[in-house]
């Protein structure tokens, strides 16, 4: 029990200091998840609206692989980055192995599909007779979509909440493309199993606490998101 | 009367089936006409075909004499018009906004523009909610909304789809009203699908009669109301009796029509030995008791037993077997001065004028 209670006060102490490591550790994972949730959101976003929006032949297919997508293993992502990226793999001219951008592409790879299986929904949930009053009240097809894409600002708002959740919390790709190297390419999550694995408990615990609270703060927007009416 | 709208050789097939078959259909600048029908008669289709929400399989429409979608864009044919759906459909904004969406959507702002959308907020009653958050407004408040959205870009024809179907009767009844009121005031051109025929009777200047994708008959409501011209129509307006017959004499502009036995008569044009289907309307039919003298210009006096009688709020619905089923309305106070129950004999009298006859052609005898 010592080495729990000690491990949480030496945590609380090296938070409420502001320990130079662990405030840019959470600032370093910050940016490299923020940065990969938003180029994400673009792709998964736009591709999710198309497909929520159009019907096509296979479109059934598309949309279980995209909820497939949406439990893609963070290690595969990793092995297959590390892969394309590796001297002799089809992306080695990048030289980007075990830097922050291949971290950020591993975790765009994680999130995009994320992102794209709760738009196509969010989207999908959407009266289909507001397309019609939408049209009929005039709008263009890029003004309907638009119009759509206002209206379900709530839901998307949780499509991008739970893309940044899955890759903050992520280590496995982490770990394999970036590295865990100090001040480089060291986040939350590997320094995490790093710290525990030498039995430094304390500042290992002082990042699971930031996590716990990226973990509640995504959740309670999720869950306002979730309680929230919509207009008749 | 100018034609604002005409449908040539409308169809619209889906999935196989055809869902309407409008040869011909022509909507006159300032009027109102209801599509009425069951449920699944087209209505919603035809009208949506009318603003091209839905593609017509085959046919032109024509606004204002111009092919949609050749000679005008489709777009700008939709922005001339607007339609108000049974659910309000608002935008998760304020009330505000979702009246002012249609303008923004045309790309109108300033200080015109919010003229326009305040008066429409006053016109519909909803001013004080301007600023309140569509999430929360009551469905006649929404629908309100809805209506006030719709007249905004002053639209130069309405489609409105069962507008009132969900909300419950005062509510309805008030926004009939305001409707009513607001159509009176700026003549939009209106075109209503609803299954509710009073509602029809009440706005329409035209009423047009769907059954399986097809307008049965489009005419006046009296007309659609006293001269059915089929059976379908006439059960659809609520003409409760419905007799087969075939004309045996013809004489002075009267007919006389066997019914089961019974001879009716009637005026209407038919042949002696021609089918023919006699339509009684149930206010027209008035009771007295049996036996007694019958105080009335009508010339066809039947005596009948009570077979059934059901209360239908104001006045009762009463079923008779007079050797042939008849139903009357009486009112409730009626029904009690005179005693009115079930197994009495009673006197029924119809005017032969009340009588609507439709012919069904020369065919031989039991074919029914």
């Amino acid at each position: 029990m010592d080495i729990i209670l000690e491990g949480i006060r030496q945590a609380f102490i090296l938070l409420f200091s502001l320990d130079p490591e662990v405030i840019g550790i959470t600032w370093f994972s910050l940016k490299v998840s923020g940065t990969a949730t938003f180029i994400s959101l673009f792709i998964g976003m736009s591709i999710g609206t198309v497909v929520a929006l159009t019907q096509f032949p296979g479109r059934h297919l598309v949309v279980s692989l995209i909820n497939t997508g949406m439990a893609l293993p963070p290690v595969v992502v990793g092995l297959f980055v590390t892969i394309f990226l590796w001297r002799n793999g089809p992306l080695g001219f990048l030289e980007i192995l075990y830097t922050p951008a291949a971290m950020i592409i591993a975790q765009a790879i994680i999130a995009t599909p994320i992102v794209m299986g709760i738009s196509l929904a969010a989207m999908q949930q959407q009266p289909r007779k507001l397309r019609l009053q939408i049209l009929a009240l005039g709008a263009t097809r890029i003004q309907m979509v638009w119009i759509l894409i206002r209206e379900a600002r709530l839901p998307l708002l949780a499509a991008v909440m739970a893309g940044f959740g899955g890759v903050i919390s992520e280590v496995g790709a982490s770990i394999m493309v970036g590295g865990n190297i100090k001040g480089y390419t060291r986040v939350l999550t590997t320094a995490t199993v790093m710290e525990t694995s030498r039995g430094n408990f304390d500042i290992a615990i002082a990042l699971s606490i930031i996590l716990l609270l990226f973990a509640y703060l995504i959740n309670l927007v999720l869950t306002y998101i979730q309680q929230r009416e919509r207009p008749r | 009367m100018k034609t604002i709208l005409e449908a040539k050789n409308l169809n619209v097939i889906r999935g196989g089936s055809l869902l309407v078959d409008v040869p011909g259909l022509e909507i006159f600048e300032g009027e109102t006409l209801s599509l009425i029908g069951p449920n699944g008669a087209g209505k919603t289709t035809l009208l949506q075909a009318l603003c091209f929400l839905m593609k017509p399989s085959t046919g032109q429409i024509l606004f204002r004499g111009q092919a949609v979608g050749a000679a005008q864009h489709v777009l700008e044919y939709r922005r001339r018009l607007a339609m108000v759906f049974q659910e309000p459909l608002l935008f998760d904004t304020t009330v505000f906004n979702n009246v002012a969406s249609g303008l923004r959507i045309r790309g109108q702002g300033g200080a015109e523009f919010r003229r326009v959308v305040e008066s429409q907020l006053e016109r519909f009653g909803i001013a004080h909610l301007r600023d309140r958050s569509a999430k929360t407004l009551s469905g006649g408040e929404a629908q309100r909304t809805s209506l006030a959205r719709a007249f905004a870009i002053s639209p130069e024809i309405l489609f409105l789809d069962e507008p009132f179907a969900a909300l419950d009767p005062p509510t309805r009844e008030s926004i009939v009203t305001d409707l009513e009121k607001v159509l009176a005031e700026t003549k939009t051109t209106t075109l209503m699908a609803t299954h509710d025929r009073n509602e029809a009777l009440r706005l329409s200047d035209r009423i047009a009669v769907m059954e399986k994708g097809r307008i049965a008959q489009i005419d006046r409501p009296a007309v659609i109301l006293n001269r059915p011209i089929d059976e379908f129509v006439a059960s659809f307006v609520g003409t409760e009796t419905i007799l087969y017959g075939r004309i045996r004499e013809k004489s002075r502009g009267t007919l006389a029509a066997v019914v089961n036995g019974t001879e009716i008569e009637a005026v209407g044009d038919a042949l002696p030995g021609e089918e023919v289907i006699l339509c009684i309307r149930p206010e027209n039919v008035t009771l007295a008791m049996a036996g007694g003298d019958a105080a009335t210009s009508a010339r066809n006096t039947f005596t009948g037993r009570i077979e059934r009688i059901v209360p239908m709020g104001l006045y009762q619905r009463v079923h008779l077997d007079c050797g042939f089923p008849l139903v009357a309305y009486v009112t409730s106070q009626s029904l009690e001065g005179m005693g009115l129950i079930e197994d009495l004999q009673v006197a029924a009298s119809v005017k032969a004028t009340a009588i609507h006859v439709i012919r069904q052609g020369r065919r031989p005898a039991g074919t029914h």
